[in-house]
């Protein structure tokens, strides 16, 4: 702030607080009794009069107590106006300081498990590592894909077999690290409303479930016309691509014919945001481990 | 030394309406507040209903006990103690019934822009802007009658209550202006003029001071008037109302900015509201000691004199929280308690403990003087009323504790690794028992304000049992 304001800020605070204690002498200097007194001041208000008592003097000592703390806080620690105060406290430096500790003391106990593979950190005795990627997971990760790690509509579940991008400790690393796009394109414009209905029942019968079967034979052209380059002629997708697999019974949006009428006209975005930035290689690593170990006990 | 022994007729009417409306608003208030207590125990008791989800009642609840309730307990007695201490008629009848109508106005308003979800979203400061200028305008019309009344006073000296009612008043109307500038964009939206930090700053720079000087200097006013009226004893020590008035009103100004400490506010901002707060201690306290210490030659009068109970009590509580504010003021202990129930126990320690507590005890006093009666219809109602005020704030406040500290230590326990041992929903979860007790505690006041409003039927209905009192009431 500038100047101006700078002395502003610090005069009127401390006439505040010196002004309250100016009252507080002048009021005590100018006592008449120095013990409790049955005298009045004299004046009469419906009846109510008023003591000419003295202040207590344990509630003098405690205002003049808590007056001598603020002046010493304020010397101490930044109040007045720009002056910085003699301890140079910041709040952002306590944060980073805090930080600092945190980072010291929090390093040793990942930095033992950051030798050992991911194969190696599921054994029982990295129990105690195995933990602690639960514990970062429940933190991190558990907000979309559930406490358990069981996902939910439009979250991937990671305790099966089925991988969108594939379940190796390299690639679910690779997915926590970057981040993954899941974009399928909206075909609604494309195909129409009866295509995007004969396409739906043609990757119906792709996972064995009951469709028209004329709507499906329509719809298999229009699929391997639009659907194979990322999905595959045989409809079992491409891990590459993060492209699902549609013949199994695992739907990431659900397989009623809504759903999947819905994903094919207006498309699908599934973003699984990127965590470089935010958790270090061992904790990472832990989370991976972790990751690994719910669907590879 | 005046001795006035005239007896101008004073305007009783306004007190009576505002008396009777204090009653009527808390049942409501606390009623909403119960509600919305028992919706953080049984979740489904908002009846999937937009109108009667937490978040529009909450703010439906905080008006109606903080300025239909408080309001109109504040109205009431300052009318009532401002013509008796002033020994003079109030200033003008028409603007005084006008106060009434208009006030009475608001809070319709308020009823009924607030679970429609209509709301300019600062706490306490909920209602939109064309309430806003309602409440300027209806507030204004106070400041006139009050002061004006002052002015015309026989009186050589104001009364102390009335220096407290007078600064409750002027500086509710700077704060209620200040805070409420907005821009509007439709008949029901507005937005604050002030940007980020700032805003946040206005905002708890009013919210504080509503708890200052709407809850506390006004009620200090009530206390000086009905404490000594009650206990019939002369006021502890002139000097001590001198330096804790003084020093009250200077350092409340600057304490709002707890509110925001470890936020986006300067840290000089932080540091000055912090030491402000712990100033304030003693102004507060001096409130407290003048009150009790004008009991001394006058403690039998409790055993026996309900009402004076209320009064005392609630000077225990003010103490209490104006004690506790201080500690929670201090940034390592805030560290701990903020965003926590310790909060809203704090909060309810000086809103059931102190204001009600107190608007209770002076409504007692005036409801038989301003109706012609003796006393009330029922003594021992009124010691019932005590008793179950005095047990529900007390489970209140203690469920809060209990609550506040527990989520406090729950969210900062972290691992050995550095991550949190707790999630969000598992320190809620711990917290069911304490919200439980917490709506048992609001039951237990709703209660006793309902015994209240059965007895106050009883001594102001016509053919009333209550024994008349030997002088008739000054018609208005």
């Amino acid at each position: 702030m500038s100047a101006f304001w700078s002395a502003w800020v610090t005069i009127i605070t401390l006439a505040v607080i010196l002004g309250c204690t100016w009252l507080l002498f002048q009021t005590r200097k100018s006592e008449n009794y120095k013990e409790e007194t049955d005298q009045t001041v004299g004046h009469s208000f419906d009846g109510i009069e008023e003591y000419d008592n003295p202040l207590p003097k344990w509630w003098f000592q405690m205002f003049l107590a808590t007056v001598v703390f603020g002046l010493v806080y304020l010397v101490l620690y930044p109040g007045l106006g720009n002056f910085k105060g003699l301890l140079g406290w910041t709040s952002a430096g306590q944060w980073e300081e805090e930080m600092a500790h945190a980072e010291e003391n929090y390093r040793p106990v990942f930095a033992k498990y950051a030798a050992l593979s991911v194969e190696d950190l599921i054994k029982p005795e990295n129990e105690a590592g195995l933990k602690m990627g639960q514990r970062m997971f429940a933190n991190n990760c558990s907000l979309c894909h559930g406490t358990a790690g069981t996902g939910a509509h439009g979250f991937p579940n990671l305790t099966d077999s089925d991988w969108l991008y594939g379940g190796n400790p390299d690639t679910i690393m690779q997915t926590i690290v970057h981040g993954r796009q899941g974009a399928m394109p909206a075909w609604g414009a494309v195909l129409g409303e009866e295509g995007v209905r004969d396409v739906t029942s043609y990757v119906l019968t792709l996972s064995g479930s009951e469709a028209d079967s004329e709507a499906a034979a329509r719809g298999k052209t229009q699929f391997q016309a639009l659907c194979t380059a990322c999905h595959g002629v045989d409809g079992k997708g491409m891990q590459a691509l993060g492209a699902p697999n549609l013949t199994d019974d695992v739907w990431l949006y659900g397989n009623s014919f809504a759903e999947i009428a819905h994903t094919i006209r207006a498309g699908r975005n599934g973003v699984m945001p990127a965590h470089k930035d935010l958790l270090s290689e061992e904790k990472i690593k832990l989370i991976t481990a972790y990751v690994y170990s719910l669907s590879n006990q | 030394m005046s001795t006035a022994t005239e007896h101008p007729t004073y305007n009783y009417k306004v007190v009576r309406q505002f008396a009777i409306m204090t009653v009527i608003w808390g049942i409501v208030g606390m009623t909403v507040g119960v509600l919305i207590a028992a919706q953080l125990v049984w979740p489904a008791l908002n009846f999937d209903t937009p109108w009667l989800t937490y978040g529009r009642i909450r703010p439906l609840h905080t008006n109606a006990v903080i300025f239909a309730f408080g309001g109109s307990a504040l109205f009431a007695t300052s009318y009532y103690v401002v013509q008796r201490t002033c020994q003079t008629r109030l200033f003008s009848d028409g603007l005084a019934a006008f106060t009434f109508w208009g006030w009475q106005v608001v809070i319709l308003a308020a009823a009924i822009t607030l679970p429609l979800g209509l709301t300019s979203a600062k706490e306490y400061a909920e209602l939109e802007w064309p309430i806003d200028i309602l409440i300027t305008i209806v507030w204004v019309a106070y400041a006139i009658v009050f002061l004006g009344t002052v002015k015309n006073r026989k009186t050589s000296h104001i009364y102390v209550g009335n220096w407290f009612y007078m600064a409750f008043i002027i500086t509710v109307a700077v704060l209620h202006i200040v805070n409420s500038l907005e821009i509007p964009v439709t008949m029901w939206k507005s937005y604050s003029v002030y940007p980020g930090a700032v805003d946040a700053m206005v905002q708890w720079w009013y919210g504080h001071n509503a708890v200052g000087f709407f809850l506390t200097a006004g009620f200090l006013g009530m206390m000086y008037y009905f404490v000594p009226k009650q206990a019939e004893r002369p006021i502890y020590s002139y000097r001590l109302s001198i330096v804790h008035f003084w020093a009250l009103i200077a350092t409340y100004m600057w304490a709002g900015g707890h509110h925001l400490h470890y936020s986006a506010l300067p840290d000089w901002t932080q540091s000055v509201a912090m030491v402000m707060s712990l100033i304030l201690l003693a102004p507060s306290w001096g409130g407290m000691i003048n009150g009790m210490m004008t009991l001394s030659g006058a403690w039998h009068k409790l055993r026996t004199d309900p009402v004076l109970r209320f009064l005392v009590v609630s000077l225990s509580f003010y103490g209490m929280s104006t004690f506790e504010g201080p500690m929670m003021s201090i940034k390592t202990v805030n560290a701990l308690s903020h965003n926590t129930d310790w909060t809203v126990g704090h909060v309810h320690a000086g809103a059931l403990g102190w204001v009600a507590m107190i608007s209770v005890g002076a409504t007692y006093h005036m409801i038989p003087r301003l109706f012609g009666k003796a006393q009330m219809w029922s003594v021992s109602l009124i010691n019932t009323h005590f008793w179950l005020a005095t047990v529900g704030t007390v489970l209140y406040i203690c469920a809060m504790w209990v609550n506040g500290i527990l989520q406090g230590l729950m969210w900062r326990a972290v691992n050995e690794d550095g991550t949190l041992t707790y999630s969000f929903v598992e320190a809620l979860e711990a917290s069911h028992p304490g919200y439980f007790v917490r709506w048992l505690g609001g039951m237990f006041w709703v209660l006793g304000m309902v015994l209240m409003a059965y007895n106050t039927w009883q001594t102001v209905r016509k053919n009333s049992t209550a024994p008349a009192a030997d002088v008739a009431p000054q018609v208005a």
